[in-house]
């Protein structure tokens, strides 16, 4: 059987000019000799009608192998050409970055601004400072001891329910997790006061916390957090109460006062949610406080001396309180933002009003 | 928890003061969430006989009626068509004020006189009826009132109140109306009595002829039953109906209502079984088989036994069985269909139980299924209220259940491993160190009696206190005291307790770390940056553009499916921030972030934690002009503010792993020395790759990427004094003498770096050289191919004299043979 056309000459001849290529476009131009409306193989496909059935299929298909190999091997030249192209044109504007002159100064335009939660951590930061506090850190992934375990939520505690959390494929599943709260650090700190014999604490611990919640007006799944810590001798409930209402008066405004109510955390015993006249009304009765008057800020209580036994302080020589509330939140209510979502969106028509 | 204040008031005189009472709920820790007054507003509607129906001219939506008050006709207005003369309707008469405050007047409509409205179920608050007028004993259930009758008298209504009571997931005690009106006559100093019903026939501490068999004890500790014959199914009382509703339980038969009345009022869930559909007539209570099947009583079937995630749980459901070994319940959460107590219903079996709280809660989580008794029972009832809730569910059946009702004396009682009442030893002087309060050891017992608390004086300040099985949040000592100052404090009252403010000789302070975090914000917002806060999770596209060659760290659990990892740069984050402005035309921003990034890391963490965290400072310049340039000078600017000691630049950026997608030519490794003389490096700066601008749409007018500069910066490292060594602080006396310049230019090679050379011009000019400034490069004509000419202005001065020209020019000549041995550049 003699074909027509000589299709592996045509696949070398072809393959060789694309080699030869020296640019993507003179790669785009073989292309179109070879494969074209009017080249050789086309005029071959044309010529198929003309053949009997078996010949039609045997020619065809390899017609078909010829065109793919060709098409690869353009793709490939063209790719590998630009990427030295790309390569020839970012090495042509190299800079030596030594050379930077007095007129290559950028000039501010104007001032920009800090985030809305970085002014009011530091804001918070500030205030506790001025109370005699540490400002500490800690990690943002922890362990399931730091998180629940030494916080007197053990395995299995229907407690955990409280808080839900994102989980990361490390060591052994539900092991190591992003914090839900800030509380990690005060073990971490007591540990360390312990190991170092530096009790008394007296310390806030801001930072970002995450929880697998849906976001909406009120809530992000990533959020900040500031928690305090004091484990002195002869602390007392009287002495968190007394913390809560300075520090309340101190950021928020002398008319702004703070109370307790009874609640329930793991970690604290007694505990208590706190709450602070409604910022909007100044405590006459509003939407934003349901008419109460007052806004719940975060949660409070006396160091359970579950707690103290995982880290080791002696609950008989030490007391301690501690409490915590959401950094976000602060922001929300002082800025008066409808929505807590706006903190993330990075608008700058919203960042540049702070 | 929906407690009626009618009901609570059965077990205790709290008074009717609904602010006060709401404002002691909210100081015990019972938190009122709303307030439902139920009749408010209806004290002035009465029932009316519609007496005639008459047309209004012109108008073909509304009548004339005229109704009988109990004291002559009434004209009214009425657009509603659903009654006919001799109904019985509510008339809201002139001057009355229904519920939600809307005031009747006199009107005129189309010319007729309307004295009053005739009020749909809605328009008093009584339902969600608004289709027409309430007709009264329409139902034929009750007699038709008289014309005249008070509205609330008509239906038996009293006015209530209900609050919504919030309950912590430590106190199942308050999770009844009874608990409620414990902890409320407590702080109220006023008298609280359970009910008392009438003692039933005693139970036998045995598996009664076969009755029930327990055979999964550790999952249900205590499990009794009864059988109740002669029962006739019907309606339950108006009045416990009503309550039922009031509490928010729909009212289903006298049976099944009883039952929710007494967990309601008790606490104690109960599960009633039509006897004669249990196989054998007998309960088994077992473990179920994995796989085994279950159509609870909301119609849909369940598959148990299937280990799930969290909890520990390993796939343990407790399921009750009829003789046939065929599951009938879910042991403490739902009963199933088949044994239903049903209008035929004759002979009931009654189950009254305590189940695990820990298994409860993990087969309830696992398949989804809260009902109000597993929300009990996972947090623990009591299981010495069984006996009373039992006999309180027989004594309220008994009303309605028919003449041949009788609790049958079948009945058992299984007993295993239930809690016992805890004994907490207290020292008076520990809950007045804990409180700061100065309360006796009387005071102390006096706060916890009312609670059902029993306290015995031991030696001195010690009080014995015996902590009933309805409190399982209390614990043995030593914890327990806390438990018990805790209940102390909310029986007293949080707000009556004393505010001290303490004080301490250590001063507040923030670290080095805190202070130059702060400062490094503050130069970004000085150069017109905006700061923003991105995600800390990222997809796998956003992964490959930042912080490709870190293995990223996988979250098991995402919100977003797609975001499965946590971020490992803070370009992907500040790339999108960019990229979402400018989709808002706020184009030409400088943005930066200061955040953490995460690598999988090994187990051997300083912090204990097997994941690498890094906090990281990135800063984004796509300002008009801005380039790599920007990026440089944003560096040199931060390097002053942080008083860094010195710094360089290595051309190029690492492939792998890069912080950011950075132009491999115009980029470069930031490295600044250790206080031991060691370079660090501290991060990188330079310009975003072209292509990444392309794909953020950032391109100029001719198509071609706008130039991102960028600085992205190890703050684990730049902010540790102990790795990036810092200037001196100590003054340096500046000379009285007057400077000289030097100006020098070389033709260099294009490869010889620009710093280097002004490295070798200061090193040269020895210990006079004040400054070296590079004022001018120059690529071109005049000059060979691959090489620039830089010219330098040396600023010299000594600390002692006036440098001479021989000084000067002996320098000037050191300098530029310096600069030909080290770099072959020539002067110009």
């Amino acid at each position: 059987m003699t074909s027509p056309i000589d299709v592996d000459a045509l696949v070398a001849e072809g393959s060789a000019a694309l080699t030869a290529a020296a640019t993507a476009d003179e790669v785009r131009r073989v292309l179109t000799a070879t494969l074209g409306k009017r080249s050789p193989l086309v005029a071959a496909h044309r010529s198929l009608g003309g053949l009997d059935a078996d010949q039609r299929r045997v020619l065809g298909r390899r017609l078909e192998e010829a065109k793919q190999t060709l098409e690869a091997l353009a793709d490939e030249r063209r790719r590998a050409l630009e990427a030295a192209e790309l390569e020839a044109a970012l090495l042509a504007e190299r800079l030596d970055l030594g050379e930077e002159l007095p007129d290559r100064t950028c000039t501010p335009l104007s001032r920009g601004s800090l985030h809305l939660v970085t002014t009011t951590r530091d804001a918070l930061e500030d205030t506790f400072v001025g109370m005699g506090f540490e400002v500490v850190e800690g990690p943002e992934v922890e362990t399931d001891w730091y998180n629940f375990g030494a916080l007197n939520i053990p395995p299995a505690h229907p407690a955990r329910g409280m808080w839900d959390t994102f989980y990361l494929a490390v060591g052994e599943p539900e092991t190591v997790l992003l914090r839900t709260h800030t509380s990690p650090v005060q073990v971490r700190l007591m540990e360390a006061a312990v190991a170092a014999g530096m009790v008394p604490i007296h310390a806030v611990m801001p930072g970002r916390c995450y929880r697998r919640d849906t976001p909406d007006a009120r809530h992000l799944p990533v959020f900040h957090q500031v928690e305090g810590l004091v484990v002195d001798e002869g602390i007392t409930f009287a002495d968190l109460a007394g913390t809560i209402e300075t520090f309340t008066t101190a950021y928020f405004g002398a008319d702004i006062h703070s109370r307790l109510r009874p609640a329930y955390f793991p970690f604290t015993e007694p505990s208590a949610e706190f709450e602070v006249t409604c910022t909007i009304c100044r405590g006459s009765g509003c939407r934003t406080c349901s008419g109460t008057g007052w806004i719940e800020l975060g949660g409070c209580g006396m160091v359970d001396p579950a707690v103290f036994e995982a880290v080791g302080i002696d609950g008989e020589q030490w007391a301690g309180f501690a409490f915590g509330f959401g950094i976000d939140r602060c922001a929300q209510m002082r800025h008066q933002i409808a929505d807590m979502r706006a903190l993330v969106e990075n608008d700058v028509r919203f960042l540049r009003q702070f | 928890m929906r407690v009626p204040l009618s009901w609570l008031r059965e077990y205790a005189p709290v008074g009717d003061d609904v602010d006060r009472l709401s404002e002691t709920l909210d100081d015990l820790g019972l938190v009122v969430e709303g307030i439902e007054r139920i009749g408010e507003g209806l004290g002035d509607v009465v029932v009316a006989e519609v007496r005639e129906i008459a047309p209004i001219e012109g108008a073909d939506r509304i009548r004339r009626v005229v109704v009988d008050d109990g004291h002559g006709p009434v004209d009214v207005v009425c657009g509603a068509w659903n009654f006919a003369v001799g109904d019985r309707v509510p008339l809201a008469p002139v001057g009355s004020v229904l519920p939600g405050g809307f005031a009747i007047g006199r009107r005129k409509l189309r010319g007729v006189e309307s004295n009053g409205m005739l009020c749909s179920s809605r328009e008093l608050a009584l339902g969600e009826d608004h289709q027409g007028i309430l007709v009264l004993g329409a139902d034929g259930a009750d007699e038709r009132p008289r014309p005249g009758t008070p509205l609330l008298t008509a239906l038996g209504l009293e006015p209530d109140v209900v609050f919504d009571v919030a309950v912590e997931a430590n106190r199942p005690d308050a999770l009844c109306v009874t608990g409620v009106a414990r902890d409320l006559a407590a702080r109220l100093r006023v008298p609280f009595a359970l009910p008392e019903p009438p003692p039933l026939p005693s139970m036998a501490d045995r598996a009664a002829d076969g009755l029930v068999a327990v055979e999964c004890p550790d999952l249900c500790p205590r499990f009794t039953a009864r059988v109740l014959s002669g029962v006739v199914v019907g309606p339950s009382p108006r009045w416990l109906a009503r309550r039922l509703e009031r509490a928010g339980m729909r009212p289903i038969n006298n049976v099944v209502d009883a039952s929710n009345y007494v967990m309601l009022e008790l606490g104690q869930p109960t599960h009633p079984y039509d006897r004669d559909r249990l196989v054998g007539g007998r309960l088994v209570v077992r473990r179920a088989r994995a796989g085994e099947r279950i159509t609870t009583l909301d119609g849909v079937e369940r598959v148990l036994g299937q280990a799930g995630p969290g909890l520990g749980d390993t796939g343990e459901d407790c399921v009750i069985c009829d003789g046939s070994g065929a599951p009938v319940a879910l042991g403490g959460i739902m009963g199933g269909a088949s044994s239903e107590i049903g209008p035929d219903t004759r002979t009931v079996l009654l189950e009254a139980a305590y189940f695990a709280p820990l298994a409860v809660a993990r087969t309830s989580k696992r398949l989804g299924l809260r009902t109000e008794a597993s929300v009990r029972f996972e947090r623990g009832c009591d299981p010495e209220g069984i006996d009373r809730a039992v006999a309180r569910l027989c004594e309220v059946l008994s009303l309605s259940a028919g003449p041949q009702f009788a609790v049958e004396p079948v009945a058992v009682d299984v007993r295993g491993d239930v809690p016992k009442p805890q004994r907490v030893r207290v020292r008076t002087g520990r809950v007045n160190a804990l409180l700061g309060t100065e309360l006796g050891a009387d005071d102390v017992s006096d706060a916890l009696v009312p609670l059902g608390m029993a306290v015995e004086r031991a030696e001195g300040d010690v009080l014995e206190v015996t902590v009933p099985t309805f409190r399982p949040d209390i614990r043995p000592a030593p914890h327990g005291e806390a438990d018990i100052a805790e209940e102390v404090a909310r029986t007293s009252g949080y707000a009556r307790l004393p505010r001290t403010r303490p004080a301490w000789p250590q001063p507040g302070r923030l670290t080095d770390r805190q202070r130059e975090r702060r400062r490094l914000r503050e130069v970004a917002v000085g150069l017109g940056a905006f700061e923003v806060w991105t995600s800390a999770f990222a997809t796998a596209a956003e992964h490959a553009l930042g912080g490709a060659g870190v293995d990223a760290v996988e979250v098991t659990n995402p919100l977003v499916a797609a975001e499965d990892r946590l971020r490992t740069s803070l370009a992907p984050g500040l790339v999108g921030a960019l990229r979402y402005n400018e989709e808002r035309r706020s184009s030409g921003l400088r943005l930066f972030e200061v955040g953490s990034v995460f690598a999988a890391g090994s187990a051997d963490d300083p912090r204990g934690v097997p994941v690498h965290t890094v906090e990281r400072f990135a800063l984004a310049l796509a300002g008009v002009g801005d380039d790599a340039w920007s990026a440089v000078a944003a560096w040199r600017l931060t390097a002053r503010a942080l008083r860094v000691a010195d710094w360089s630049i290595r051309h190029g950026v690492p492939g792998s792993p890069a912080p950011a997608p950075l132009h491999p030519f115009r980029s470069g490794v930031l490295s600044c020395p250790s206080p031991k003389g060691a370079s660090v490096e501290v991060g990188v700066v330079g310009e975003l790759h072209p292509e990444v601008a392309v794909s953020l749409g950032l391109r100029d007018g001719a198509g071609r990427a706008v130039r991102v500069g960028w600085l992205d910066l190890d703050l684990d490292v730049l902010l540790d004094p102990a790795a990036v060594a810092r200037r001196s602080d100590q003054a340096a006396a500046v000379s009285r003498f007057p400077s000289s310049d030097v100006d020098l230019a070389f033709v260099v090679d294009d490869q010889v770096p620009a710093a280097a050379v002004r490295a070798t011009l200061s090193e040269a000019g020895g210990e006079a050289t004040e400054s070296v400034t590079l004022f001018d490069v120059y690529r071109g004509p005049s000059v060979p191919d691959g090489t620039r000419s830089l010219a330098f202005r040396v600023r010299l001065c000594s600390q002692d004299h006036t440098l001479t020209d021989a000084e000067l020019a002996e320098r000037r000549s050191a300098m530029i043979a310096a600069v030909e041995t080290d770099h072959g550049g020539s002067l110009r």
